[in-house]
């Protein structure tokens, strides 16, 4: 019969915890590489609404960002709930979105601003009202590829 | 000055401060991507040239009409959001023994010869009052729709799914014009009217 050798002294030997900070560096670089800081601060409530047939964005930086929703709780008091349009860092009227179309699109490298997408980030209690006035504004500024932001669900709720 | 020994030293903390990046980093980034629905908007018309009032006959329009209470009337019958997808796929893909459904028209498609195209247009038409969400729930039906006929035609033809073959498409010309082909047999024709208030 084979027999087991105990082990001569029994306490275990300490784990070498100095490849400890390699292993977390190594998942901070992976984060701090993956991921992109959000560059505007909301001041609108939004939550996008769930749908099934939708497309990744492929370049971020082909895309320029439209808010609409209701003002965040801390400037309710101020803007009251009323849905408003956010441009970059400020509320702004539908007259505005003209001007700010153009200076966006100046922003992207002329060849490739054929590829240059407006994404709509819409509240979905919003009334359509103001989004279609918003898409006519769009239009009349010749920005006609849009994307209406939404999450991805398998199967829409009634 | 005598020698001094350098005093090795401790990297025991350093863990302690990169866990501290770790979450910093961990907590103030947002890792979702991006998605959404993409359409496209039409060209705003000139002021000068007024659009011609284009005969369409009315079998060959799908009239979707949305109200403020969320509610919609498709083809003039009250149906629910589920089952607009099919209605629409019935009424794009089209019966050429039923006379309620679009007329054909004989195209020449490559991959698949003279094939014929359906006549169907889609017309949208919501209220102010509408919900954005209940807005692009009928958006989403409808281009399902149109994806869900590609994808069947996609499949009987060469056995790839729709999304494979977009999939694809980013590196073969091949799986671009089977696209292409795809949706001269299917082109989405959804159009959105001006906006009335209709239905209060």
């Amino acid at each position: 019969m084979a027999k087991f050798k105990k082990k001569s002294d029994g306490g275990t030997p300490a784990i070498s915890t100095a490849s400890l900070p390699d292993i977390v560096f190594m998942l901070l670089f992976f984060f701090m590489v993956a991921t992109k800081m959000r560059e505007t601060t909301l001041k609108v409530q939004v939550t996008t609404p769930s749908v099934t047939e939708v497309d990744k964005i492929e370049n971020k930086s082909l895309v320029s960002y439209i808010y609409i929703g209701k003002p965040i709780k801390k400037l309710q008091a101020k803007f009251g709930t009323a849905p408003r349009i956010q441009l970059n860092d400020a509320f702004a009227t539908k007259e505005d979105i003209f001007t700010w179309v153009n200076t966006e699109r100046e922003k992207i490298d002329e060849s490739e601003r054929g590829k240059w997408t407006v994404a709509l980030k819409v509240d979905k209690k919003t009334k359509m009202g103001i989004v279609t006035d918003v898409k006519q504004e769009l239009r009349k500024a010749n920005a006609l590829k849009i994307n209406y932001s939404s999450k991805k669900v398998n199967k829409i709720s009634k | 000055m005598a020698k001094r020994d350098i005093p090795e030293i401790n990297a025991g903390s350093m863990a302690d401060i990169a866990f501290l990046l770790l979450i910093f980093f961990l907590v103030t980034t947002t890792m979702d991507s991006e998605t959404g629905l993409v359409r496209k908007l039409p060209p705003m018309p000139e002021d000068e040239i007024q659009p011609e009032d284009i005969k369409i006959k009315k079998r060959n329009i799908f009239e979707v009409l949305v109200n403020a209470n969320d509610q919609l009337l498709v083809e003039g019958e009250f149906i629910e959001i589920t089952e607009l997808r099919e209605k629409a796929k019935r009424f794009i893909k089209s019966d050429p023994n039923d006379p309620e459904l679009p007329e054909f028209k004989e195209t020449d498609v490559p991959f698949f010869g003279k094939v014929m195209v359906s006549k169907q247009i889609i017309s949208l038409q919501n209220d102010n009052g509408t919900s954005y969400e209940m807005y692009l729930k009928v958006q989403n039906e409808l281009v399902g729709a149109y994806n869900e006929l590609r994808d069947e035609l996609s499949q009987k033809k060469w056995g790839v799914s729709y999304k494979e073959l977009e999939e694809l498409a980013r590196t073969s010309e091949t799986a671009k014009e089977k696209i292409k082909a795809l949706k001269k047999i299917y082109p989405q024709r959804i159009s959105e009217a001006e906006p009335k208030n209709v239905g209060k």
